[in-house]
């Protein structure tokens, strides 16, 4: 069980405090797939940024239950002269798992072959988009996050992704923020939306992308 | 109840240094390859930087025939003294910048700023110590040193100025997160401090007004500690350990508390 209860964050800015979340509370079961619907700027990072414990909230609690992730986004967070394969150490270490059983599954799955061995800086976005996804699977966790994945790479690794994460880790939880309502639908159980620094639940996907919809629609 | 209670947090205590281990090894491993790479000699210029310093200094105080108020061996003082200079004055340059340069690595929860800082210091210390390790041995091999009369009062002076590096670092480095101000500041003050370190000259040579206007500077008492061990007799050393304590405590305790504040606001990148 994750919960959050009351949290609020504000950031100091040169024009005052930004109030970014507004008494925030959320649950979610072992097992369960939550969607959180915003658009740009909404807070949806900084909200998962908070459920990770990666950032603090000004008030209110995060409760973690059960393992979970860093914040899943394509991109990652490398360090440029670094190769892939230090990368992955790093994070195996970090998280306490024997990085030499992993090479061979990263090696594999990224598509990299020698060039695992390469700095990162000279990959291109995809290449590192393949070796941040690859990664993020050696470490298993009951609840991951994620955070905006959009298609990276042609269809077939876009496939390859989607079955790694939601059919062989089917029975974990997880928590998707997106601004892109039909990516949410395929793969929530519930969805609750970001807006004005409130998060609105909603009795089911359906009715959240329906608020969703005319949230937009009235911005726009 | 309480008992289990008690039970739990010691094993989360426990639990959370396993952790931190792990995650400052981590840290570690990663800092040896970004800073020092595979290539050349690679991680040996943890300790070679220093000692080129070290022995730089050296060569200069010999050919300048420095004044240092002794009659002690200019390569015995110059490396008791400049190793010494290496702790307190490196040590906040690498914790300058190290948090704003690492951002994302706090996306990892178990990755606190505090890490990031004791990562480096640790690096940093070993650099220093191993240098001045090596130096000992190699001049003492060529027959320019002796080996220090009392080699525990050695390491006490240097631990000492170890964790006198130790918490102005945390200090400076913190600060210079919601500061700029601090890293330009820091360079001019490392730079000033330097001659009034006691790295240079031995307090006992000086009059004794500056004797107590230097002796205000902890970093001097670290060094005549570290110099009584190495010369004993030969010298007669002015200094304070409790003082040199305090000092080091409420360094330590401001510098946490500093690593504290940003460790609360800090967003990873």
């Amino acid at each position: 069980m994750i919960r959050l209860v009351d949290v609020n964050k504000t950031y100091p800015t040169h024009s005052g405090p930004a109030h970014v979340l507004r008494d925030v509370g959320l649950d979610i079961r072992s097992g369960e797939r939550v969607g959180i619907l915003g658009r740009n700027g909404a807070g949806k990072s900084t909200l998962i940024r908070l459920i990770s414990g990666a950032e603090l909230p000004s008030s209110g609690s995060v409760e973690r239950g059960m393992s979970v992730s860093w914040p899943l986004a394509f991109g990652g967070a490398f360090q440029g002269s670094l190769t892939g394969i230090d990368n992955l150490r790093f994070i195996c270490r970090v998280h306490g798992v024997d990085p030499e059983d992993k090479i061979e599954f990263v090696q594999e799955f990224s598509e990299l072959g020698l060039y695992l061995r390469e700095p990162v800086k000279t990959y291109s976005s995809g290449m590192r988009a393949r070796l941040a996804f690859a990664i993020s699977m050696v470490i298993e966790f009951d609840c991951f996050l994620i955070d905006e994945i959009v298609a990276v790479g042609d269809a077939r690794f876009h496939e390859k992704c989607n079955h790694e994460l939601f059919v062989k880790r089917g029975d974990r939880a997880m928590i998707i923020v997106s601004h892109d309502a039909n990516y949410i639908r395929q793969h929530c159980s519930r969805a609750a939306v970001l807006s004005g620094g409130r998060l609105h639940h909603a009795n089911d996907v359906d009715a959240a992308f329906e608020f969703y919809r005319q949230e937009t629609a009235v911005a726009a | 109840m309480v008992g289990q209670t008690d039970r739990s947090s010691i094993s989360t205590l426990m639990g959370s240094w396993r952790i931190q281990r792990r995650v400052i090894w981590a840290l570690l491993l990663r800092e040896i390859l970004t800073r020092y790479g595979r290539h050349n000699i690679g991680f040996l210029w943890l300790f070679v930087e220093p000692m080129l310093f070290t022995l730089g200094v050296t060569a200069l105080w010999t050919a300048t025939k420095a004044v240092h108020g002794s009659n002690l061996p200019i390569v015995a003082f110059a490396i008791t003294g400049y190793s010494s200079v290496l702790l307190w004055r490196n040590m906040p340059f690498r914790c300058i910048g190290a948090i704003p340069s690492n951002l994302s690595l706090l996306y990892h929860r178990n990755v606190r700023p505090l890490d990031i800082y004791l990562a480096r210091l640790i690096l940093e210390a070993a650099g220093a110590g191993i240098s001045f390790v090596v130096l000992v041995i190699f001049f003492h091999f060529i027959g320019w040193l002796e080996f220090p009369e009392d080699v525990l009062e050695v390491i006490a002076g240097w631990l000492l100025l170890a964790w006198y590096g130790f918490g102005i670092s945390l200090f400076v480095g913190a600060l210079s997160v919601s500061s700029e101000a601090v890293e330009k500041l820091w360079h001019p003050i490392s730079y000033l401090l330097f001659p009034l370190s006691g790295a240079a000259f031995l307090v006992d040579a000086l009059p004794p007004l500056a004797q107590k206007v230097v002796l205000l500077l902890p970093m001097v008492h670290g060094v005549e500690i570290l110099r009584e061990g190495y010369f004993g007799s030969q010298i007669v050393a002015h200094y304070d350990v409790s003082f040199m304590v305090i000092c080091n405590m409420l360094l330590t305790l401001f510098g946490l508390a500093e690593t504290r504040k940003v460790s609360l606001t800090v967003v990873p990148e």
